[in-house]
């Protein structure tokens, strides 16, 4: 589903302000993104809802790139 | 006597993003046409407040920055408020912080530094603020202060941890500021809201059972919504409320009061 990628990356460029092609499946989001601790918890939030899951702290730690975005999303559709 | 709060000006400030509470009672207040004032922590909420104050139907956006641990910044921004309008009628604070990873766990693991950060952010702040409001004489007679507290300011909730003894703080100076500003009739209570999903209650440990603990123990067996918590900030800022102060109401669908 490369639509997911998509959908992810269209939030992340609107919460993180960064350029959509510096999104890749490896971009790590406090690494490579800039993301402080605060934006991603919004991410998540942000996530949840676009998707309709619900993302556990336990997952939501394990979380740490585009690529564990998608698949985490993936694995529950 | 009505709820319009049409030709008053208060001060928001504490929004975050779109969930805050903060946002939810600048949406209630503004509807009864008041005229809003933001003031915002950090550079990195300036765009997001910017945007959702531009959507409301405000004459004029006006948006400061406020760093409110800086007793010079407060000044300062209070100052320019005072330039701009005159007087307010009334102000939210809706900010609290602390260190994400105190807020999970034992917290008998919270550190001096966190201690202290959460208590300067969440519970001085008002004191601070209210006290510049009144250096400044910028609040008008029979005004009202506002703030959010938590249950975990009175009762153990888990993983609430440093936050609730910051809230157990904010709830005493309520009480006090009441007391002090009140020859002014000038009014300070608090509301104590429901968990909510917003950013704040998302850094906390465990948020997604709350939620559910809700739907099931809850008197009104579901969470409380931002609206209503706008809805009562908009009670509370109003005339109607004029004989209530150092008052702490809760807007959690009867949460507080249930036992076992």
């Amino acid at each position: 589903m490369a639509d997911t990628l998509e959908r992810v990356k269209k939030i992340v460029v609107e919460r993180l302000g960064v350029e959509e092609s510096e999104i890749t499946r490896e971009a790590k989001f406090k690494d490579d993104l800039g993301a402080d601790s605060l934006d991603v918890v919004e991410l998540v939030m942000e996530l949840e809802d676009e998707f309709d899951l619900e993302i556990s702290d336990e997952e939501a730690e394990k979380i740490v790139s585009i690529a564990d975005v998608v698949n985490y999303i993936e694995a529950q559709q | 006597m009505n709820l319009s709060l049409e030709g008053k000006t208060y001060v928001v400030m504490g929004v975050a993003n779109k969930r805050s509470i903060a946002w939810g009672i600048a949406q209630s207040l503004s509807k009864a046409g008041a005229r809003l004032i933001f003031t915002y922590g950090g550079e990195r909420m300036e765009k997001s407040v910017r945007t959702l104050a531009d959507s409301l139907e405000q004459e004029k956006t006006l948006v400061y920055p406020c760093d409110i641990t800086d007793d010079e910044e407060i000044k300062k921004t209070f100052q320019q408020i005072k330039e701009e309008v005159g007087t307010i009628h009334g102000l939210a604070h809706c900010i609290a912080f602390a260190n994400k990873e105190e807020l999970d766990g034992d917290y008998l693991n919270t550190t001096r530094d966190g201690f202290m950060l959460a208590h300067n952010i969440s519970s001085y702040s008002l004191t601070a603020v209210a006290k510049v409001v009144r250096e400044l004489d910028l609040m008008s007679e029979g005004g009202s202060i506002i703030t959010m507290t938590y249950l975990g300011g009175e009762k153990i909730v888990k993983n609430y941890n440093v936050m609730g003894v910051a809230k157990a703080s904010l709830d005493a100076s309520v009480r006090y500021l009441a007391n002090d500003l009140g020859e002014e009739n000038i009014r300070v209570n608090a509301i104590s809201a429901g968990p909510m999903r917003t950013l704040s209650a998302k850094g906390i440990g465990g948020f997604n059972e709350v939620i559910k603990e809700m739907e099931e123990k809850a008197p009104l067996r579901r969470p409380v919504t931002q609206e209503e918590v706008g809805d009562t900030a908009l009670f509370l800022m109003s005339d109607l409320a004029r004989g209530i102060t150092g008052e702490l109401i809760h807007v959690d669908g009867g949460y507080n009061k249930v036992g076992l």
